[in-house]
């Protein structure tokens, strides 16, 4: 019997994913559009549907210390934020990933300011890419809702414990109302057991967490970490297929779309890579060999996943949805030209920047876009990239 | 330590580079930073006990008569001893490593 699917908003179902998680602590300061995901969850606690502290702090800084020292004593342990909450969580945000801990964050990505904006893109998230922790992005509620199980699951895993940010995209999904399959309780507990923290903070057992790190040291303390997190794909990979094998809903690093045949595609990342479908579709039937790329896990960058699916495409139109500043291009484009370098018949990269602070990206613009950038690609003119619908 | 600092492999760390040996901080000779050492009078001192309140580092003991002497294992030669020593019996000596 096929289950039925809630009409419910987006941040309500993460909230409700982080409960039947059963996750112990959850501390956070309020921020658009973050915030009905945690109003929720401070509802859930104080009408005793959900058994678990929630820490009311004053700033992100501290929701982020409060998490770290409640996964360091063995919690499961939820925050969420945006912009320029994550900017003043920052320091404690690489600290997480650093102590490895497992926290696990629902990042409704929003610009930062000046000029102020609580508007969609991913101004906030490319701040902390190199932060050490997992990064996914997620494309629509579903897949927001399935992805705090999967990552309470990759984090907590002991070959792995590390922080897990769940990017979703302010507005575009935190504020949809979205027919959500729900999963029983039963089904949870069976994916996500119960965490048991190897070597948690005890007072019977002194351990030091955090602490000051000679230049004898450093260096090793930065491997181990680059290790945990390139070697985290294998779990990331392998909880992916356990949640498909129980729901039926399948999830890759890098999900391809009608890129068989294609001899270009366009990138994406978040919700936008929906739009850049329909784009294709109608780009197809009007005969072009178009398929779109959509990057799921950006932390570890699944790079055997990436040369797979543009195995044999003349070029790639990236579109990014930030602009590293006096830099050559968008960050997704500057890994992708990083990733691709010297690769023998590697694709042309054409990076445009496009849907700052929220502005629209019409099927039409992704149609522009594409075919604009397959033309510019065929002159290569291929460097720097294209703030699309700039003004002026 | 179970091993010096600078032959810990980046594998051989715990995870989150925790500490889990006490009082390993001992191993730190901190000492090494100093350029000036405390050296005390031993007929001037009055046993008063104010070097050793005032020492940040806890780094000055008793000797077995009474009196007060830097550990210059971890003494970073601050001269705070110096400065404070109400029978002015403390000076600072160039170091010479």
């Amino acid at each position: 019997m096929e289950k039925q699917r809630k009409g419910i908003e987006v941040s309500l179902a993460i909230a409700e994913a982080v409960g039947q998680a059963d996750c112990d602590v959850i501390s956070a300061y309020p921020i658009t559009p973050q915030t009905h995901i945690v109003e929720h969850l401070s509802e859930m606690v104080a009408d005793g549907h959900l058994d678990a502290e929630f820490v009311p702090v004053e700033s992100e800084h501290s929701a982020m210390s409060v998490c770290c020292g409640a996964a360091a004593v063995g919690a499961r342990t939820f925050t969420s934020t945006s912009s320029q909450g994550l900017a003043l969580m920052a320091e404690i945000f690489f600290i997480a990933s650093a102590m490895r801990l497992p926290v696990v964050m629902a990042l409704a990505n929003r610009s930062l300011s000046a000029p102020l904006s609580i508007w969609n893109d991913h101004t906030d998230t490319m701040m902390v890419r190199d932060g050490g922790w997992i990064h996914v992005f997620v494309e629509n509620g579903q897949e927001s809702y399935d992805h705090v199980f999967w990552a309470f699951r990759v984090g907590e895993d002991p070959a792995v414990r590390l922080p897990v940010a769940i990017n979703l995209d302010g507005f575009i999904m935190t504020h949809m109302i979205e027919p959500i399959q729900f999963e029983d309780d039963g089904l949870v507990k069976r994916y996500l057991p119960e965490y048991h923290m190897e070597k948690p903070l005890h007072p019977d057992i002194p351990l030091s967490m955090g602490c000051f790190g000679m230049p004898e040291i450093y260096t090793e303390a930065q491997m181990a970490r680059e290790h945990a997190l390139v070697s985290s794909y294998a779990t990331c990979l392998r909880a992916w297929e356990e949640w498909a094998a129980l729901t039926g809903r399948a999830y890759r690093p890098i999900e391809t779309y009608r890129t068989e045949d294609a001899e270009y595609a366009i990138v994406t990342m978040g919700s936008l890579g929906e739009t850049a479908m329909a784009a294709v579709d109608e780009l197809r039937e009007e005969g072009e060999k178009v398929g779109v790329v959509r990057i799921r896990l950006w932390r570890p960058f699944p790079f055997e996943d990436l040369y797979r699916a543009v195995e044999g495409m003349k070029a790639l139109i990236v579109l990014d949805r930030a602009i590293s500043f006096g830099g050559p291009g968008g960050p997704v484009a500057l890994e992708l030209r990083s990733a691709l370098y010297r690769r023998a018949e590697a694709p042309a990269i054409v990076n445009y920047v496009a849907g700052l602070a929220g502005r629209d990206v019409s099927v039409e613009d992704f149609k522009a876009i594409i075919l604009e950038g397959r033309a510019k690609a065929e002159r290569g003119e291929t460097a720097g990239f294209t703030l699309y619908g700039l003004r002026g | 330590m179970a091993k010096p600092m600078d032959e810990i492999k980046w594998q051989e760390l715990e995870i989150g580079a925790a500490v889990s040996e006490t009082g390993n901080s001992r191993e730190y000779k901190t000492g090494t930073w100093r350029s000036l050492r405390p050296v005390v009078d031993p007929q001037g001192c009055i046993r008063c006990g104010v070097c050793w309140i005032f020492c940040p580092d806890a780094a000055i003991g008793r000797s077995e008569e009474g009196h007060f002497q830097a550990d210059l294992d971890y003494c970073k030669g601050c001269g705070i001893c110096a400065r404070e020593c109400p029978a002015g019996c403390i000076s600072m000596a160039e170091e010479e490593h």
